[in-house]
């Protein structure tokens, strides 16, 4: 979707701000954000696409204005009442009014370590043989899909180059959607700025995405 | 947020789903486990070790494995070499992919919209509020990381530094120069 999170080449931000010595969590409730978000994400009831397309379905207003851990946070209470394991009212009470819906193998602290080490690889066989390879001219497709997609839209109808082929991917559009992995080929594909951004582009500049086969038409 | 998230973390507990001592191993694991330290010993073994170096290029995943760095958002690894006219610089412009299991989890900064929203279009001027400028005929190579595989740059080992063992050199081995927003330090820095 055409969200708030396809921040590429979007103006007015300001600055980067790079903070010294930045700790890795500035408050406690963002420790807890992170292991919930992980934690309830083992229950296994949604995948990491569903969860990212949670976070840029958020207001548009509401994504900017809210910091990383925040969008997090209101994503992941979006996920758990859109698959029963809050209600509304459990929200407005802030503790469990309604009970379990029943019980689940969850994520104990003496697992942690070998689901961390484990994680979560989404390469998958493909039986056909890839239909780029490298080197090949390729024209990213223009398309604006309603639902989740990471072909970013400053990357659309642009001419690149294939510059690697990585094997077969879960694809994250129908994934996102419970729609099955329909896992495809990935590929670097590289542009020059003069594609991206037109003829005032930063001199010397490359951009690649990792985009997937059905992005992808020859060129 | 800390109420919001206090009250989450409540319901979940209450309902069985979530264990407070899972969410505690999890924040030590990034807090004290998981950081700039396992990619700086990945630099640092590409720097002392040509055989690793060209593994590292081949398969990123799997040499890096071999150090014992594995795991969520480290699972399909790509290295990328920044040599005398190519400077390499990473950024997610869709959410915040980074490579977990070498750097630990992002800085705010690169999940911020300034830095994703400019990366891709003008890195020298995002570079410049680092700090860094590059010579103008350094090609600058963004790697936006919008499917699964996770970018580690490799930076290039400081001039002056060929007396250090590995252990010192991956002193000098920053997180921003392994995102590419920074070069390694040089030796007698601190």
């Amino acid at each position: 979707m055409n969200g708030p999170q396809d921040l590429g080449g979007q103006m007015g931000f300001g600055l980067v701000a790079p903070e010294i010595d930045e700790p890795v969590f500035h408050a406690t409730w963002e420790k807890r954000a992170l292991g919930l978000t992980l934690c309830a994400g083992a229950l296994g009831k949604w995948t990491i696409d569903e969860s990212r397309h949670a976070r840029e379905s958020l207001h548009p207003a509401d994504y900017y204005a809210s910091s990383y851990y925040e969008i997090w946070t209101k994503a992941l209470e979006a996920l758990l009442l859109r698959h029963g394991f809050i209600t509304a009212a459990d929200l407005a009470a802030q503790r469990a009014v309604d009970p379990a819906a029943g019980s689940m193998r969850i994520l104990t602290a003496g697992n942690v370590a070998a689901t961390l080490a484990r994680g979560g690889p989404c390469d998958r066989p493909m039986a056909a043989p890839p239909l780029f390879a490298a080197g090949d001219r390729v024209r990213t497709r223009r398309t604006n899909p309603s639902g989740h997609t990471r072909l970013p839209r400053y990357a659309r109808d642009c001419v690149g180059v294939i510059e690697a082929v990585h094997g077969g991917f879960v694809f994250p559009d129908t994934n996102a959607h419970g729609a099955g992995e329909a896992q495809e080929y990935v590929y670097t594909v590289a542009f020059t700025g003069e594609e991206l951004w037109g003829e005032t582009a930063s001199s010397g500049l490359t951009v690649s995405i990792d985009a997937w086969e059905s992005y992808l038409v020859p060129a | 947020m800390t109420a919001r998230v206090r009250a989450l973390e409540t319901i979940l507990v209450g309902k069985g789903l979530v264990d407070p001592a899972a969410i505690d191993a999890i924040v030590e694991t990034y807090e004290t486990k998981t950081g700039p330290r396992n990619g700086a010993h990945v630099v640092a073994k590409a720097w002392t070790d040509p055989g690793f170096a060209a593994w590292l290029k081949t398969d990123a995943t799997a040499a890096i494995a071999s150090l014992g760095y594995t795991g969520r958002q480290g699972e399909h690894m790509r290295a990328v070499f920044n040599t005398e006219s190519v400077h390499n610089l990473v950024v997610c412009t869709l959410c915040s992919c980074y490579p977990w299991s070498v750097l630990g989890l992002p800085p705010v900064w690169y999940k911020s919209p300034p830095y994703r929203s400019r990366a891709v279009m003008d890195p020298r001027s995002v570079l410049a509020e680092f700090g860094l400028g590059l010579p103008a005929d350094t090609s600058i190579r963004v790697w936006d990381s919008t499917a699964e595989l996770r970018y580690l740059v490799i930076p290039q080992r400081p001039v002056g530094t060929d007396d250090l063992d590995a252990e010192a050199l991956a002193a000098l081995v920053t997180r921003d120069s392994m995102i590419g927003t920074g070069l390694a330090r040089s030796a007698g820095k601190s």
